[in-house]
């Protein structure tokens, strides 16, 4: 069996907080895996150690097969991400923002004019595409982002929180897009959500992190039975209790919505 | 060469589509232009240096190349903030070309704004040596590049825009005034002649003035050594600190 994030002994200090405390994983190749865990958990800071954008205070980090660490521009060309907060250019359009993504990713114009037709298509944009990002909905920026992950044909796509803030709609359209890229493509898909139903939905496996420990894993049927709980949602709760956490995390919180405001 | 070329080609189409800071930044330099131009003109010609528009109007030129330079450099934190840099940051390419790629821009950029105050200077009145336009705009670009980078590197420091207004004061601003730009550096009393000596700008200044008006205090070659190593040293330090910067 081949890993597609093979983790080991993570650990990420901000001074003397540790948000990220000694994790171990795999996820193994066209999985899709879910992230859980409350607000301040150390979801993002892991995908940011995942992704080679945070170093980790200890530990290593393999993906597709290269160490994240050290090979970090192999590692950068082999993944696609969402991020939890908005990345787009604003003054720029719809078609220049996966322009600028595929020239920076290496890919050929013969090969990212036809793909980006193709993406564009499938998030339903390309008649939208010389519009300026700034004049989106954001449920419209989301879709662009997720097309323009997927525009360098990443073998692991990250996804943090792709649903924030979407109708059912979107939320729908977009799971079926991932599923399929999964199931045709054999992506593996790495997601974090708040909404249980929808990792119940479309997880094969999933973990819980809870104070930068993950606390539980295994398939949603598998956390189910253990918890003895009817949904998802349930074990989720007996698992990591039901106190709202009062972390840190406040100021980083403001900033994201100073950002949601600003981007209006 | 790519990857350079796509941000480079990114901050020449966001300037292009942002009017409004294109004139924004170019009211400063003209109210400078005509309020100094005119208020100090006849004083000027009565102590007897000769026209003052020939002697300003470089000194303006370097004004707006270096304020929009700044400018440029300091966008960066803008990116921060609306989260676009991490796109840059995780793409597989090296830091180094993403800052130089900026910077290229950002001096191209600044290069423009000092090219339309230029021709404005010629409605103004200003008459330049046709034969030093093109040390000049060596000259140009090579402030362009200095304060971009010197831009980039306070950027690469602040999470937010809360401290520009100090940088502009304290910083740009002195730097601006006892530059020469306004007025000849020769006979000043000491402290200052000294402070004008020891700011990188008075030679970008000098430089331009030289080669446009035939005017200078110091040799054209020495300003160009000058300007070089402020360059590369900003365009590494810029680099140093945009490297160090975490997502
Ligand atoms: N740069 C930083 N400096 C200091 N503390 C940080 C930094 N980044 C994150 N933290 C802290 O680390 C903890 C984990 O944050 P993280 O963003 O990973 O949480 P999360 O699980 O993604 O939460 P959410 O569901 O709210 O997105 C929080 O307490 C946060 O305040
Ligand atoms: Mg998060």
């Amino acid at each position: 069996m081949t890993y597609s994030i093979e983790v080991k002994n993570v650990s990420k200090k901000f001074d003397d907080f540790v948000a990220v405390d000694n994790i171990s994983f795999t996820v193994t190749e066209g999985e899709i895996f879910a992230f859980l865990g409350p607000n301040g958990a150390g979801k993002t800071t892991s995908i940011k150690m995942l992704t080679t954008l945070l170093e980790p205070t200890s530990g290593s980090v393999i993906l597709n097969g290269f160490n994240v660490a050290l090979e970090s521009d192999q590692t950068r060309k082999s993944f696609g991400i969402v991020f939890q907060d908005p990345s787009l250019d604003n003054d720029l359009t719809a078609y220049e923002n996966m322009e600028f993504h595929a020239v920076l990713y290496g890919v050929p114009s013969s090969v990212y004019k036809p793909r980006i037709v193709e993406l564009l298509n499938l998030v339903e944009l390309w008649d939208r595409k010389d519009d300026l990002v700034k004049d989106f909905s954001g449920g419209m920026k989301r879709r662009l982002e997720i097309a323009r992950g997927l525009l360098h044909h990443p073998r692991v796509l990250f996804l943090d929180e792709p649903t924030l803030g979407l109708d059912p709609q979107t939320r729908n359209k977009i799971w079926e897009y991932i599923s399929n890229l999964n199931k045709k493509e054999h992506l593996t898909v790495f997601f974090t959500t708040h909404y249980m139903e929808e990792a119940d939905r479309v997880a094969q496996r999933v973990a819980i992190i809870d104070h930068g420990k993950i606390i539980a894993s295994g398939t949603p049927i598998q956390l189910k039975e253990k918890t003895k709980s009817a949904t998802l949602e349930d074990a989720f709760l007996a698992l990591t209790g039901t106190d709202i956490r009062a972390d840190n995390s406040a100021s980083m919180d403001g900033m994201r919505i100073r950002n949601k405001l600003w981007n209006k | 060469m790519k990857t350079i070329y796509i941000l480079w080609l990114r901050q020449l189409k966001k300037y292009f589509r942002s009017k409004q800071r294109m004139f924004a930044s170019l009211a400063q330099p003209l109210l400078f232009l005509f309020a100094f131009g005119y208020g100090f003109g006849s004083v000027f010609a009565k102590a007897g240096d000769g026209n003052y528009i020939t002697f300003l109007a470089p000194g303006i030129i370097a004004m707006t190349v270096m304020f929009t330079s700044v400018f440029s450099g300091i966008e960066i934190i803008s990116d921060k903030q609306f989260g676009f840099l991490k796109e840059t940051l995780v793409a597989p390419v090296s830091r180094f070309n993403i800052m130089l790629g900026r910077t290229l821009g950002g001096a191209t950029v600044a290069c423009i704004q000092g090219v339309i105050i230029f021709l404005i200077t010629l409605v103004a009145g200003f008459h330049p040596a046709v034969s030093g336009l093109y040390m000049a705009f060596v000259f140009m670009f090579m402030l362009a590049l200095f304060f971009t980078a010197f831009g980039t590197a306070i950027a690469s420091k602040l999470d937010d825009m809360q401290g520009f207004p100090l940088i502009i004061n304290f910083l740009v601003m002195p730097l601006f005034f006892l530059s020469g730009a306004l007025f000849p550096v020769t006979g000043l009393p000491k402290v200052f002649g000294m402070l004008v000596r020891l700011n990188p700008l008075s030679y970008a200044v000098d430089g331009i003035r030289g080669s446009l008006s035939g005017v200078h205090a110091f040799s054209l070659s020495f300003d160009f050594v000058i300007l070089a190593v402020f360059a590369f040293l900003f365009l590494y330090i810029g680099a140093e600190l945009f490297k160090r910067i975490q997502a």
